[in-house]
């Protein structure tokens, strides 16, 4: 199981400020290995976000996105409370789900 | 008697059920399919990954704002950002010119969401970066050039 990730969410003027952290290689296929062998890829793939519930952003990753992800978007009419559900899924098909409440 | 109703079970059941949906508006078109995602993200170069988006024609917008240093003294994690001041923004990708595969990361806005997202993206050297929006079903995209003094892609 992989490592929880981090989630801020911080609203202000009625739009949530929501910083996310993901625990994850982040492997683009590219590498070599000491013995010279490539590295298979490994990323993740999708990341979701909902408010309560109610899916508001979606994104596909490649295999670009930096190791140990780093994400912030911002949702709107979040106020103080509300619940922040961010999911991301790999290409190997492992998912993490982490919520967090809106402060 | 609900015609529209009728036509729509019609055109389902003949045409194909996703261009049906898109037809009737049930389905999004701002939401590039995830087959022509998967084509992006084995494209090369910046004119090929438009082609796979689908966004050859996307106009240079000054509405689109990319938010990252000038020089990335660490091409692993460059930190870039891409906010949108168009209206009905439904999608935005960025892409890296001179990386391996050119697409970073597509991200569908949905209805709650503002149209603004930061990220930190590895960078193999020097390079443009093009954001690609869509807003309400046509495509903007805005350019910058961002200096790496260590690539990202070791090894």
């Amino acid at each position: 199981m992989a490592d929880p990730m981090k989630i801020r969410a911080v609203s202000r003027n009625n739009v949530a400020d929501v910083r996310v952290l993901m625990a994850h290689e982040m492997e683009t296929g590219q590498r070599k290995d000491s013995s010279g062998k490539l590295v298979p890829a490994w990323y993740i793939s999708e990341v979701t976000a909902s408010l309560n519930g109610k899916l508001v952003m979606k994104a596909h990753w490649g295999p670009a996105i930096s190791k140990n992800p780093y994400l912030q978007f911002k949702i709107k009419d979040a106020k103080k409370g509300d619940t922040v559900t961010v999911t991301w899924t790999d290409n190997k098909g492992e998912k993490r789900t982490d919520e967090a409440k809106v402060g | 008697m609900n015609h529209q109703r009728r036509s729509t079970l019609k055109a389902a059941s003949g045409a194909g059920l996703y261009g049906a949906l898109v037809t009737i508006g049930l389905l999004k078109p701002g939401q590039v399919s995830a087959q022509a995602l998967d084509e992006a993200f084995k494209a090369q170069g910046i004119a090929a990954t438009l082609k796979a988006l689908g966004a050859s024609d996307a106009a240079v917008s000054n509405d689109i704002t990319i938010m990252s240093p000038d020089i990335a003294e660490n091409g692993a994690v460059v930190p870039v950002g891409i906010r949108s001041n168009l209206p009905k923004t439904q999608s935005m990708a960025l892409l890296v010119e001179k990386n391996p595969s050119a697409l970073a990361g597509s991200y569908d806005i949905l209805d709650g969401a503002e149209a603004e997202v930061s990220m930190r993206i590895k960078m193999g050297q020097s390079s443009d970066v093009v954001a690609v929006v869509k807003a309400d079903g046509k495509f903007y995209m805005a350019r910058k050039e961002i200096k790496v003094t260590l690539g990202g892609c070791g090894g």
